[in-house]
Parts: C-alpha cells; structure tokens; sequence
C-alpha cells in the first residue's frame, strides 16, 4: 500500500503547475474566453498555443500505449494532469479528447485505428470528441434513438446527440448509435456531408455542442469495436471521466481554499483581519475538511481506475462524485460568501472558479444520480 | 499509487487473524460483540494474551518491549482486532503515559512502569481535566508544592475515565504561578493509593460509570515521580498530541458498526429509499474516511507535520460513528427507543467532546494548517 505521489508525478505536478501560473494567467484566460462568441468563425474555444505546448510537456499522449508514441501513464497520472489543469482554472478540452475519446479509441479501436489516431491526438493535431448523449435523456443512456441503417445502400446514421464537449471544434466525432441490441460506435469526420454543429459556450467558458447527423454515411471501416458491444465500454469511459473531473474539481477546490484563506488575512473590518473572527475560521477548516475529503475519494478513485476491477472501479468513481460534489458545492458557495460583495464580481478570479466548479461537477452524472448507484448496490447485497 | 499490500503484509495479516482465532477468549469476544461492558478482569486478561504473545505494545519500539511494527502493520493489527470482536486496549499506559516516559522520563521511571504497564498489572489514568479547566487546559489549579523530597498536591482533577479501577494517574499539576500558564505546568505520576486521594464516581447519561472526579488533599508524591524538569510538562503534554495522528479515527470500529447497521436495516431498506440513500452516503463516506486514514498511514515515513491530520481524522471519524449510531437508533426502534440502543447513541456524544473537542480540533487546523 502506497499512497503517495511518484518522483515522476510530482515532477510532472510542477511542470504544469508553472507552465498555467506563467502561460495561462487569469487574464488571458478571461480574453480568451470573450474573443471567442460562441458560433464565432474559427472559434476554438481554447487556446491552440496552450494546447500546442501541452502537447510538448507531453500530457496529450500520456495515458497512450508507447507503441502509438504515448507515455503509458495509468488514471494516477492523468489525476495529476487534470488536478493542475482545475489548479490553472484551463478550459483545454483534455478530458473529452485525451480521456474519454482517447481513452476509447486505445481500449477499444482496432490496431489500424489506434495507429492512425492516438499519435496525432497526442501531438495535439487531432481533437475526438465523443457524441453520445441525446436530448432529454441521461448521458449514460443504454437505449439509442441515434439509428444505423444498411447495409443496403451503404451504412448511413441520423439522429440527434447533446452536450458533446467541444464538438464543433473537433475534427473528428465518436458517434454512437443504436444496432440491434446494443450500442456500437463510429467515428465520424466532424464536417462530413450531413453534420450540422449548434456551438455553446457553458458559464465556465468552456464548448459544448449538439450534433444533427442527418444521413451521414459510413463505411464499415468506421467502426470502433464490434457490432453492439460499445455498452460496457462506455460505461467505463464514464467511470475514468469521472475520476479525472473529480481530480480537476479537487484543483479546484483547493485553489479556492488558498484564495479565500489570502483574503481573510488581509481584508478588515471592525478594525482587524476577517481571519480573526472564529466563525470564519471555523467555516474555512470546514471547507478545508471538504478539500481533504474530496482528494481522498479521488485518490480512492483514480487508484480503483488503474488497478482495481471494473466493479471497484464503477463504485469508487460514484462514490468519488458524490464526495466531490457535496466539497464542491461547500467550498465553492462558502469561497464566494466569504468574499463578501466582490465575490459575486465578474473581476475576482474566485467567481470563475465557481462557475467552472458548478458547471464540471454536473457533467457525467451528478451527485443524486451517483448516490443512486451506491445505494441500488445495497438492495442487492 | 496502490492500495494492495504486499506480500509480507498479507501473510502478516493472515498471522494476526490466525492468532485471535486461536487465542482471543470466546467469552471476551461474546461480551464485545453484544456491546456488553468490558470490565478491568476483561481488560487486563487480554492485555496479557497479547502481551505472551509479545504484542501487548503495538505501538512501541522493540527496545521498550514493543513489537517495532510500522504503521501498515498496526493498521492490519487494529482492523483485525476490531473484526474479531477483540476489546480495546486501556490507552491511558500505553498509548498516553508511554511515549512520554520513553522520550522525558528517567531511566528508573522507564524500568519501574513501563513493565507493568506491558503486562497490565499497572492500570493507568489520565488526570488533565479540571472543573474549572477543560478546553483551556492551561488554566488549570491543581497544586504541587515541593516539600523536601516530596511534592504535596491539592486539587481536582475531572471526568477521569476509569479512575476507580487505577493504580496510577499522569497528571498536569501546577508548579509555579510566575510564569506564562504554560510555563508553570508539570508532569507528575501519582499513586492512586496514596493516603489523600479520593475518587468519586460521574454517572453518565446512558446510566454507566466510566467517569470520575479524583481529589488530591495533601498528598505526597515522591520528587522521583516527576517526569522530566520541573514547569516544562506543558511541552510533554502537547508532544503526546503530536505522537499520536491516527488515534480516534475510528476506522475498522466503524466499519464493524455499519455492517451491524446494514444487517439491521437489510428488510427495511428493500421499501424505504430514504434509509438507502442514508446508509449508502455513510458507506461512502466511511470509505472515503478510510482512505484519508491510510494517506496518513502512508505518508508517515515522511516529515510532514501530523498535528493537522490528526485533527481531520479526528473531526471525521467521531461525526461519522455518531451518525451510524443515529442511524442505528432510527431503524432498531421505530417509534420505539430500545433503551440499550439509545444508551449507546447517548454514551457516543462523548467522542466529538473529549480528546480535544472537535471545535478545539478545528482551532488546531486553522491556526497549523491555514494560518488563521
Ligand atoms: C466521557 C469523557 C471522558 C473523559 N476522559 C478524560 C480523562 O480520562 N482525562 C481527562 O483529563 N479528561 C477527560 N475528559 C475531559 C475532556 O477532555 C474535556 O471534557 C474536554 O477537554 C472539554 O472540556 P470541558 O468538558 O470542560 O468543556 P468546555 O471546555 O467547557 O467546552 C464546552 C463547549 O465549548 C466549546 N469550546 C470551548 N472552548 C472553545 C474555543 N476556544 N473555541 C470554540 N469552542 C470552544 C467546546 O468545544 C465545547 O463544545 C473526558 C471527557 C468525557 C466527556
């Protein structure tokens, strides 16, 4: 048993905890975010320097086998990665390019798929986003209206899929459909004939799109896996999304912890430091308790990831959500209470943390729907 | 990062579990897992199976009589205790006075008592509290005057667990009033059978005599008997806190306790979705808590400050073992208060006040951790 970070991870940690202080300040950052209207032409909705240099740090290819130029890195990793990544407030689209999508392609593409897509995807040239979500139902959902028809005139797909994270700004999309009894993935060219984008920017700054596939054709060689088998695998890229956004979420949460800590200590009122007053104090090691409980479950998490079982694993990952939910919302409503007026301002960072907080902690499943998962397990037990 | 334990200690446990399959008293056992009161006879008889065995300190080093285990072996050894239905060992010697006398006491005071408090023929007590001084311990009265060879102590000490069966109590006397409070505080052993002490039992409010006020009315103690230099016992005190980092996390306790709970709500659950929810979030957070325990666990190697930890540990692990006890409550009765339910829900109150009150913990964490 060993819970403490590798030489490498902690090298990795400070890498990128300089690289966000010095190439992604808080102000770039808040002109990145309003340059790019959503629907804007050539709106990115990231930067591409910062991505191009996350690139060459390397955390791009890192989770990937070292046969398609990765790193090998395991879900611990990719938890410090998407730790500082929450630290540095970034809204790279790591998490639906490298984690999940990636994360889909290496576990379940062909070779000739993994060849063609993981060394660009972590050169930074290639952005995957997955659509699998449709409108007015959960993201993990089991049975598709998104239709495959064929093989008689060719294989052709429509349907309607919501919240793909930074859709319009890929290049290439996962789709998955309905076939037969299950769920099967392709992927798809993002501008192929057919594929109509509806670009949104979220509160936090970040992308997210719907997608009309309306008769997009595919070829066979398309295909990701096998014929009606994507279900289970889904279901685990789910389980490794939530692990990483419980990570950035812990990032996240202790940022806002040093922050509003730096503030009690130098704003006054009644002629002494906020940070005097008990009732302060004691709601800042509240929030701090939170913060501990959160990496703790995130640890229990990305561990359960790497090498539990896939049962360990969808346990840990739902238990990790509703732990880092309720530190969330804590911490975060706290963090801006403490503030006092300036803390509902556009002009203090901590606004922005809060806003990238609430929007992350809702993705892939909130708190009720992962404490549903937990407790359906004890009817069973 | 992995939560696996390795070869070694996996045989260790399978040792452990081996050994209180073999040796831990079925009547003992009986008693600890029907909730039933665990008398001195109990107490000091499993105190010496596992001193034969040579694990009546887990905490200390070899040299002292200890086993020298790490803090993943004494994890493995605690959890597998508590599963097997094992009483707790009596901390006051062991665990409190000990390292005390390890690190400041003299040698003679090292091989007059910790021997005995190895074997359990010594039962100790511990005397820091007053009527007049409880969080603010620093403010306490009781007097020792030195008289020749001797010191004369007059006082109060109170809510003294277990004084009406000990032999000895470590106390913070007051040696001085010139100084700073802090700064006029000893560490004095006294014998409970010397003439001058008088114990006198605290009902508790599930009916139960674990407490105690103890006078002190002119009584002698030897100069001997004071550990280390005189008005540095502030200092002591506050190194035992630090010592001690993952004392009342109440992890394997807790995992004991919420399967009981899930035993008993098993039926009701089937129906009753809010029940669920209630059990599934303690489940989770005990799970959580745990790991928080074994971060500590696993970082002790290293030179990070333990004070903060201790006080997180505390903080959560009383709140969630009080939360399994409430929820234990709700489901046994019903409209119904089972009264031997309900007395082990009200005697657990005690956890979140005593060992440093959890408001007293969060001080700690805002001053150490967060600069406040
Ligand atoms: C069952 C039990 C067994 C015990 N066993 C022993 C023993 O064996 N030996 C021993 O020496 N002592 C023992 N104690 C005493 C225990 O350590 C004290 O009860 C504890 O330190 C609190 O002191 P107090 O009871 O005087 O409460 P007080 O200090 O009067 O506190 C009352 C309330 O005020 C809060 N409070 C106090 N100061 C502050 C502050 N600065 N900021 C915020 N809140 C504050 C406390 O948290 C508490 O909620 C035991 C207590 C109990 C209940």
């Amino acid at each position: 048993m060993n819970l403490n970070l590798t030489e490498d991870q902690q090298a990795l940690q400070d890498t990128l905890r300089k690289f966000a202080a010095k190439e992604f300040s808080f102000a770039k950052r808040k002109a990145l975010v309003a340059e790019q209207a959503a629907g804007a032409v050539n709106a990115t909705g990231f930067s591409p320097l910062a991505w191009k240099q996350l690139a060459e740090i390397g955390v791009l290819a890192l989770p990937f086998e070292e046969a398609h130029g990765g790193l090998g890195g395991s879900a611990l990793d990719t938890m410090v990665v998407m730790e500082e990544l929450g630290r540095g407030l970034m809204i790279e689209p790591y998490l639906g390019t490298v984690i999940v999508s990636g994360g889909l392609i290496s576990t379940h593409g062909s070779s000739s798929q993994k060849e063609s897509l993981l060394p660009s995807i972590g050169s930074g040239e290639l952005l995957v986003a997955l659509a699998h979500q449709e409108p007015g139902k959960g993201f993990d959902a089991e049975v598709l209206a998104t239709s495959l028809k064929g093989p008689g005139d060719g294989l052709v797909i429509s349907g309607s899929k919501a919240q793909v994270l930074y859709g319009a700004q890929s290049d290439n999309v996962l789709v998955s459909v309905n076939e037969g009894n299950g769920v099967s993935l392709f992927l798809i060219d993002s501008k192929a004939p057919g594929v109509t984008w509806h670009d949104q920017k979220m509160p936090d700054g970040t992308r997210v799109a719907r997608l009309e596939l309306h008769q997009v054709s595919v070829s066979e060689s398309a295909r990701v896996g096998g014929k009606g088998d994507a279900g289970p695998v889904l279901n685990r890229a789910f389980d490794v999304a939530n692990a990483a956004l419980c990570a950035e979420a812990v990032g996240i949460i202790v940022t806002m912890i040093d922050i509003t800590s730096e503030y009690l200590k130098t704003r006054k009122q009644f002629g002494v430091t906020l940070g005097t007053f008990q009732a302060l104090k004691h709601r800042m090691v509240d929030m701090f308790v939170w913060a501990e409980t959160a990496r703790s479950a995130t640890m229990l998490a990305n561990v359960r990831v790497a090498s539990g079982t896939a049962e360990e694993a969808h346990w840990a990952c739902s238990a990790a959500k509703v732990q880092v939910s309720d530190a969330a919302r804590f911490v975060g409503q706290q963090a801006i209470q403490l503030h006092g007026g300036m803390g509902v301002t556009e002009e203090m960072v901590v606004s922005h943390y809060f806003k990238r907080l609430t929007c992350i902690v809702a993705l892939f499943g909130n708190a009720d729907y992962h404490l549903e998962v937990i407790s359906s397990k004890l009817l069973a037990a | 990062m992995n939560l696996d334990f390795d070869e070694s200690e996996v045989a260790f446990r399978a040792e452990v579990r081996d050994f209180l399959e073999k040796n831990l008293p079925a009547d003992i056992q009986q008693k600890v897992r029907g909730h039933a009161e665990i008398g001195k006879a109990d107490t000091v008889r499993w105190q010496q199976i596992l001193n034969q065995r040579g694990w009546g300190a887990s905490m200390w080093p070899k040299q002292a009589g200890g086993t020298g285990w790490n803090a993943t072996q004494r994890y493995i050894f605690d959890e597998e205790c508590v599963f097997a239905g094992a009483p707790a060992q009596l901390p006051f010697g062991l665990v409190m006075v000990a390292p005390v006398i390890m690190a400041f006491g003299s040698p003679e005071q090292q091989r007059t008592f910790l021997p005995k408090i190895l074997s359990g023929e010594d039962w100790w007590c511990q005397g820091y509290s007053e009527p007049g001084s409880g969080s603010d311990l620093a403010s306490l009265r009781t007097r020792a005057e030195r008289d020749g060879d001797h010191y004369v102590v007059n006082g109060q000490k109170t809510w003294t667990t277990l004084a009406q069966h000990a032999d000895w109590i470590f106390c913070l006397v007051r040696t001085s009033s010139d100084a700073r409070q802090q700064d006029g505080i000893s560490f004095l052993l006294i014998n409970m059978h010397s003439p001058g002490v008088t114990v006198r039992p605290i009902i508790m409010l599930d009916g139960g005599h674990e407490i105690n006020d103890v006078f002190f009315d002119n009584v002698r103690v030897p100069v001997t008997n004071l550990v280390g230099e005189e008005n540095k016992g502030w200092s002591y005190a506050k190194f035992l806190l630090v010592h001690e980092r993952t004392g009342l996390a109440l992890v394997p306790q807790g995992k004991r306790l919420l399967a009981e709970l899930k035993d008993i709500a098993a039926e009701a659950m089937k129906t009753d979705v809010r029940l669920r929810d209630r059990v599934a979030r303690l489940e989770i957070e005990l799970a959580v808590h745990e790991m928080t325990l074994l971060r500590v666990v696993s970082a002790s190697g290293s030179k990070r400050g333990p004070g903060a930890e201790a006080a997180i540990l505390k903080i959560r692990g009383t709140e969630i073992f009080q939360n399994i006890y409430e929820a234990i409550l709700q489901v046994t009765g019903g409209a119904y208060v089972d009264p031997a339910v309900a007395n082990r829900y009200f005697n657990m109150r005690k956890l979140s006040i005593f060992g440093g009150s959890n408001e007293i913990q969060k001080n700690i964490i805002a001053q150490m951790v967060l600069g406040l």
